[in-house]
């Protein structure tokens, strides 16, 4: 009984504070992030077959930055803007997960 | 041939082909921790009830050298038995031959005794043990996959559809177990999964072990994708057992009456609850308190807790639960629990379960995760599901009863037939919290004391609103209750509506929000 009721939080659902135990799925849920078009990240996991960005470069909106492999297709990973690379995260041959950071621009 | 010699005959081919695969095949299976095909039909069904069909039934296929195999029975048993002196329509495939792989005749066996079920109007419960599709024989076994879906489909809703994994099922094996009603796994041998470990290594380069893909745990937590979860395959089989003395045959029967016993529970029900609607307490023993022998039976016990389901007894008759957990997630809705609960009272309105709702909740849960996740769509689910059933509906609100939450609560508005509240029930917009900070916000923000102001003004929320009898007074709750009442009244309830009978529209079939 005692361990039934071990865990409690207080959780708020609009304004009140409710005594409660979460859920493993709550408590590893993803915190929201809002989208930054400086930050170039991976939507799918895969291998950089090539890497055309590199720091400082000046890169027109369209150019491509690299070539991320997964599912046997390769996608070409476009600048979104016109701008300066501030950084490259990733290696040639490199494995990365989804959501990963690839290019900064300035 | 003599007659005796020909019966000899007989035995020494029976048993030949019910080796399986052999010795040392079984050798193997045993070390894997499982019990054979035929081991678990026994385990399952009353003693000396199982009767096997196509025993004598052979692989066709002819290529790659498959003309000089034999495999026994294609790796499948098909047959019938009884369970408790209910009768089912079995299959369970056999690990021991060609690693109980689908090919032509052992999909042929598989639907011929999912039409036997349809025909006889008996539960169908298929043991699930396969490595997949058997390559040698090409597309035949994926016509195999499609016809078993396309059964599964036929039989949904008309017969009860059971799936145990006892072992691996990927691929496209997965989605029979995914048509039916109910999956149990046992923890260490099921693995469920649509692309295994290695080709997602090999494609998105991201390392995962079997378990942790698609183990037991896994689909009775994180996915939903099991309804049962047992640490043996005894433990799984007498849950099998349990469940199937809940369920009718078909859709055209009742699940068989029990003889009325008094629940176990003998405390006072209201003393289970704390007044405070903020503290917490477990719903469970609730529906301990009201069902026959405080009996309860609970499904995806591990997954999206903050919701409950599951069979009791109301007088010896099956009823199904649906009851928010203040204990989980405070009893929230949210997109995993509205589709649990949907899901079940689906199941329930298709095979003549009358559905009790214990409601105490604070309404949906807030965030962009579930509302990117689609929490409309699904949270829809659970208001089709409600207002689609014509079986007995009956709701308790025991205290929090706020906004969409109300509603989608089995609510009068979507047609309950019985609505009974506590005097505990608040039944409102939103909490007096919010409530009054919003329609006294003038009031609150030009007072000397705002902080003060708001506290009055919270209870005179309260007092005017945070009640039932708001409700009643246009009718929405029949009756405002002592909780001691809540038994009493459930039974009267189920056998008042003994002929409930509703005229639907005419039409083909809905289109609920999957």
């Amino acid at each position: 009984m005692a361990k039934k009721f071990e865990g409690l939080v207080d959780f708020p659902i609009l304004s009140m504070k409710y005594r409660t135990r979460l859920t493993k799925k709550y408590m590893n849920r993803k915190e929201y992030e809002a989208p930054d078009i400086k930050k170039v990240k991976s939507y799918i996991p895969g291998t950089i077959i090539k890497v055309y960005a590199k720091k400082g470069k000046k890169m027109k909106k369209g150019a491509t930055l690299l070539i991320l492999e997964a599912m046997k297709m390769r996608n070409k990973i476009l600048m979104p803007i016109d701008g300066k690379i501030k950084a490259v995260h990733v290696k040639e041959g490199e494995m990365i997960p989804k959501e990963f950071l690839m290019v900064e621009i300035e | 041939m003599s007659l005796k010699k020909s019966i000899l005959d007989l035995r020494k081919r029976r048993e030949k082909v019910q080796k399986g695969g052999g010795d040392k095949a079984i050798e193997k299976q045993i070390a894997m921790g499982k019990l054979t095909a035929r081991e678990r039909i026994q385990a399952l069904c009353d003693k000396d009830s199982f009767t096997e069909y196509d025993l004598f039934v052979e692989h066709e296929a002819r290529d790659f050298g498959m003309d000089r195999k034999e495999l026994h029975g294609d790796g499948v048993i098909i047959g019938t038995g009884t369970i408790y002196g209910s009768p089912v329509c079995l299959f369970a495939q056999d690990f021991t031959v060609a690693g109980g792989s689908l090919g032509l005749m052992h999909a042929r066996k598989i639907t011929k005794i999912m039409d036997h079920a349809l025909k006889m109007r008996v539960p169908l419960i298929g043991i699930n043990d396969s490595g997949g599709a058997r390559i040698q024989e090409g597309v035949n076994s994926l016509a195999g996959y499609g016809e078993i879906f396309y059964r599964n489909t036929l039989a949904s809703g008309v017969i009860p559809q059971i799936s145990v994994i006892l072992g691996p099922c990927a691929g496209g094996a997965v989605y029979s177990p995914a048509l039916t009603d109910f999956v149990f796994v046992v923890d260490n041998i099921s693995k469920m999964f649509i692309t295994g470990p290695s080709v997602i290594k090999t494609v998105l380069g991201e390392e995962i072990s079997m378990e942790d893909l698609g183990g037991a745990r896994v689909h009775a937590e994180t996915t939903g994708n099991a309804h049962f979860f047992a640490k043996s395959e005894k433990e799984c089989f007498d849950q099998i057992k349990k469940l199937i003395t809940f369920i009718p045959w078909n859709n055209e029967t009742k699940a068989r009456a029990f003889p009325p016993k008094p629940p176990k529970f003998k405390g006072k029900i209201e003393d289970l609850i704390p007044s405070d609607p903020r503290q917490p307490y477990d719903i469970r023993d609730v529906i301990k308190a009201v069902v026959d022998d405080s009996d309860f039976f609970e499904i995806q016990e591990m997954w999206a807790p903050n919701i409950i389901i599951g069979f009791g007894r109301l007088n010896g008759e099956t009823v199904g639960f649906v009851a928010n957990q203040p204990l989980v997630l405070a009893g929230v809705l949210d997109v995993d629990s509205s589709d649990k609960a949907a899901r079940f009272i689906r199941f329930c309105d298709a095979f003549n379960i009358p559905i009790v709702t214990f409601e105490d909740m604070p309404g949906y849960l807030p965030g962009v995760d579930q509302e990117h996740a689609g929490v409309i769509r699904h949270g829809a689910k659970i208001l089709y599901a409600y207002s689609e059933a014509t079986v007995p509906k009956i709701t308790v609100i025991l205290r929090k009863a706020y906004g969409g939450g109300y509603i989608a609560m089995n609510s009068r508005h979507l047609g309950a037939d019985f609505m009974m509240a506590w005097p505990t029930a608040e039944i409102a917009v939103m909490g007096p919290e919010g409530a009054a900070n919003i329609i006294f916000k003038k009031e609150i923000e030009a007072a000397d004391d705002p902080d003060d102001m708001r506290k009055k003004k919270v209870q005179e929320y309260k007092e005017k609103f945070a009640n039932p009898y708001v409700a009643a007074a246009k009718g929405y709750i029949d009756a405002v209750i002592e909780p001691s009442e809540t038994r009493k009244l459930l039974l009267h309830a189920i056998e008042v509506s003994e002929n409930k009978g509703v005229p639907l529209p005419n039409k083909k079939h809905g289109i609920p929000p999957f």
